[in-house]
């Protein structure tokens, strides 16, 4: 049942061993010990244990780690430089104070970052689309979509 | 009395840290200590129990509270910062757990600055009076002519550490509730939107909550809830059952049944598959969903009159008489309720991200027919909160399992259906108002009726009001009501009523409930508001005017004209509509002014809140960016109740067991919202965390009004009837 599977995680080589079936979600948390993804649901309805699967952000949590031995995978730690600088939308976060409990942060993070990477000066409301997987229960979302455009401004000055 | 004051740290886990060593950033997690403080009195009227200033001359706070995301973190260091004259930096703070803090008992009803937030105050202003009393005797100078800044204290050309001056003892003394405070003063740090640091941790992916801790040889956990309320296991083959491949230990206590494997996967595999062969009895009957409110309204009752003034029974050609209805209503965080529990023989560990360590200790130690003593329970944040959720049920879940287990880590993780479906909800409510205007347009009477189940079943020392306690053999009795003051929060107008009745209709509800954020303010003030504004109507009068000729309260009113000259030049077009509200929280708490603009699809029914302007007066803001993430948060918060939210069941039981059938406002319906804060620095601050959840379903109904013509009464909005 157990299998040595190879991974690509935030641009390292990881090799575990684990029964392939296991959620992604719970390889990147548990074996990994990455906090980024959360689990929310475990039915991909709430976006709050996203991850760039090859840069496209998708819920990890019905995700067979199988399935992702292919793929490049970052999570939200992976979004940091080598010499701490955070990514412009994980910085865009810290500044806006985008966050109250901070459970969901990590799957708006990755679904903004990978919208950006997409589309460089998406709308408010392509922002507002490309969130729609992510559940917020503080209401921040205000702060979320500000934080979202000011890191789109930054990064066409 | 000079003793040794350091504190004995064990290791339980992959962290040791002495305690006077501590990192600079913050308390780990992880690590907690274990023999008792030698001297610290944790009594609320010593200095001591609140602070302590550290070899590295650093202060370490101590709150009884918990961050939930409201940011008491970074407002207790600012309040101490600010008596201390201390760069933020230099302090650390320290959440609430069992015998390193003080019981303050639970983080809820907006009350941590008010309670916590004030002692700490107090108590660093009189640490900086005998700080400086003693560095007076010690330099030899004048008390007035020193001067503390950053942990030292400066006179002439002498300087003295705040530990040097100690001597590696604790501050001596008694809080000083006459001390001079900086803060209405100086305001360096307080009323400064200072950011929380926490949130760059959080982007960064460190470990925040409980969710995250990890411990070596730590073991995760499922549990296999009953299918429905009250139902018990008929047939469980157990033995069969512990032959499944990569279970650890299977746990069955009567009617709870947990698993425990290596691997989180695994845990949940073994659930989903030892859950599936349980055979369950029928459980507690449902009422029909439908027939909810008829169903409520025809329970037994205690009737109680809370308010009676005047004559409501004048009669009058101006009367409004409306029924109210509220359902019940989800905390439903983000990520659903964990815990970590560890059993090292002697003790018993649990981290959770509960209210209040205090009282679960209490309730878990007699649940568990423990000595109080013997457990020890430290909170780390959580997702979400809003109430009374399922942190309580899940940490006893998983102390139940770690007690079975003892010397290892067990993490018990709820699923999302655990969540959906047992948590505490907030109670339907029925509010009926007949209102009446004298002939020159005022309020003349006010006849309110509330039906209501209680507001608050915290963990209360009996078992009863942990969920565990239900699946178990012996009978723990129902909790009943329990605390009922939330059915008439805020059920009298705050407005000028010369004739006033306010009365009470308590009920037992078929739902498991308590306390959700704003209590029964929420139906109330939905009900209120929506009853002004009839009577603005049929007055004649402006809605804001209405409502500021009876209001004798000058922050009131003053609140009610920043709104209005706020959205004077919005113009709405057709099906287009701008609703106003107020309400000072528990009448005497934070006062809100609210404004809604909805725009109204009528061939769907369809209703878009477009953009929510609060006014808000908390009194003196500790700060000011978090006081406007907290209103913002609630405001998006309330619209999602009145648009979206309702907890669905059937005969099968609760139906709304995720997102799909629970559903809530995501971020294409989100609406623009905007906070202006009114700080009055002379005034007591005041918690505000809730004060913004009741004015804005108010805002948005009356402004479906103004759209429509349609008095919505019932929650959530019924697209039906808007349709035209």
């Amino acid at each position: 049942m157990v299998e040595t599977l190879t991974l690509q995680v935030n641009g390292k080589e990881h090799t575990v061993d684990i029964n392939p079936e296991t959620p992604l979600l719970y390889v990147l948390r548990n074996e990994l010990q990455l906090n980024g993804p959360k689990f929310g649901c475990g039915l991909q309805q709430c976006g709050a244990c996203m991850v760039l699967v090859d840069g496209e952000a998708r819920p990890s949590c019905r995700f067979p780690v199988k399935t992702a031995v292919d793929s490049e995978i970052r999570t939200l730690a992976g979004l940091i430089k080598e010499d701490g600088e955070l990514h412009p939308v994980q910085q865009a976060f810290v500044e806006e104070q985008a966050a109250q409990c901070g459970y969901c942060l990590n799957g708006m993070v990755m679904s903004a970052v990978s919208l950006l990477e997409k589309k460089q000066n998406p709308t408010e409301e392509e922002i507002r689309e490309a969130l729609a997987i992510n559940i917020c229960r503080c209401g921040v979302h205000s702060r979320v979509i500000k934080a979202v455009t000011s890191a789109v401004k930054k990064a066409r000055p | 009395m000079r003793k040794d004051r350091r504190m004995f740290v064990q290791q339980l886990g992959c962290l040791s840290i002495g305690f006077s060593m501590l990192p600079t950033t913050t308390v780990l997690a992880e690590s907690f200590t274990v023999a008792k403080e030698i001297e610290r009195n944790l009594s609320k009227e010593s200095v001591n129990a609140w602070l302590e200033i550290r070899e590295n001359g650093r202060v370490l706070i101590y709150t009884g509270k918990l961050e939930l995301g409201q940011g008491i973190k970074t407002a207790v260091a600012q309040i101490a910062a600010e008596e201390l004259n201390m760069r933020l930096d230099l302090i650390d703070v320290q959440m609430a757990e069992t015998e390193v803090t003080p019981d303050e008992g639970f983080t809820a009803a907006s009350m941590s600055i008010e309670s916590s937030g004030m002692s700490i105050r107090l108590a660093s202003a009189t640490a900086r009076e005998i700080l400086l009393k003693m560095a007076s005797e010690s330099l030899n100078l004048s008390k007035e002519s020193l001067k503390m800044e950053d942990g030292n204290i400066f006179g002439a050309d002498k300087k003295t550490s705040l530990f040097e001056l100690l001597k590696g003892q604790h501050i001596e003394g008694k809080v000083d509730e006459n001390v001079e405070i900086k803060a209405k003063t100086v305001r360096k740090y307080v009323g400064q939107p200072v950011p929380r640091s926490d949130i760059e941790a959080m982007v960064r992916g460190q470990s925040v909550f409980v969710q995250d801790l990890r411990f070596p040889g730590m073991l995760h956990a499922r549990v296999v809830h009953p299918p429905k309320y009250a139902a018990k296991i008929i047939q469980f083959d157990e033995e069969n059952s512990k032959n499944w491949p990569n279970l650890i230990q299977l746990i069955r206590k009567d009617h709870f049944v947990g698993v425990v494997a290596e691997k989180e996967f695994e845990a949940i595999q073994l659930a989903e598959k030892i859950g599936g062969q349980i055979k369950w009895d029928s459980g507690q009957n449902m009422p029909e969903q439908k027939e909810l409110k008829n169903h409520l309204k025809n329970l037994p009752v205690e009737e109680e009159v809370q308010e009676n003034k005047g004559d409501v029974g004048q009669s009058s050609k101006t009367m409004v008489s409306r029924s109210f209805f509220k359902p019940y209503l989800m905390h439903a965080a983000n990520g659903p309720s964990c815990a970590v529990a560890f059993f090292d023989g002697t003790v018993l560990h649990v981290w959770s991200h509960c209210q209040g360590t205090y009282p679960l200790r209490r309730t878990l130690a007699n649940f568990l027919e423990m000595p109080e003593e013997k457990v020890h329970v430290k909170a780390v944040p959580g997702s979400g909160c809003f109430g009374h959720n399922g942190a309580n049920d899940v940490a006893t879940e998983a102390a139940l399992i770690a007690l079975e287990l003892p010397n290892k880590h067990i993490r018990l993780q709820w699923s999302r259906e655990d969540e959906h479906a047992w948590e505490p909800y907030g109670t339907a409510m029925i509010v009926d108002i007949e209102a009446s205007l004298d002939t020159n347009g005022r309020i003349a009477t006010w006849d309110s009726h509330i039906w209501s189940d209680g507001h608050s079943n915290r963990p209360n020392s009996n078992p009863n009001t942990l969920l565990p306690s239900r699946f178990m053999n012996k009978d723990y009795g129902h909790h009943g009501i329990g605390y009922r003051g939330g059915a008439w929060r805020n059920a009298a107008p705050y407005y000028s009523v010369p004739n006033l009745r306010v009365t009470s209709h308590m009920f037992l509800g078929p739902l498991r409930v308590s306390s959700l954020r704003s209590l029964g303010t929420f139906t109330n003030i939905f009900a209120i508001e929506s009853v002004i504004d009839d009577l603005s109507e049929k007055a004649g009068k402006d809605p804001i005017e209405f409502r500021m000729e009876h209001l004798d309260d000058p922050r009131a009113v003053e609140c009610l004209r920043k709104l209005q000259d706020k959205i004077k030049s919005i113009s709405v077009i057709e099906n287009e509509g701008l609703g106003v509200s107020f309400s000072r929280y528990k009448n005497e708490t934070s006062y809100c002014a609210m404004a809604a603009k909805v725009s109204v699809e009528r061939k769907t029914g369809q209703v878009k809140v477009q953009k929510l302007w609060a006014m808000v007066d908390a009194g003196e803001t500790i700060n000011p960016d978090g006081l406007k993430n907290q209103t913002e948060g609630g405001m998006i918060q309330s619209a999602s109740w009145a648009l979206k939210e309702e907890v669905k069941f059937s005969s099968k039981g609760i139906t709304s067991l995720n997102w799909a059938s629970y559903p809530i406002l995501r971020y294409p319906e989100i609406p623009e919202v905007e906070v202006e804060i009114l700080d009055r620095v002379e005034q007591r601050p005041v918690g505000a965390g809730e004060a913004s959840m009741a004015p804005t379903t108010a805002a948005i109904v009356n402004a479906i009004y103004k759209a429509t013509g349609v008095r919505i009464v019932s929650l959530p909005v019924d697209k039906e009837l808007l349709k035209a």
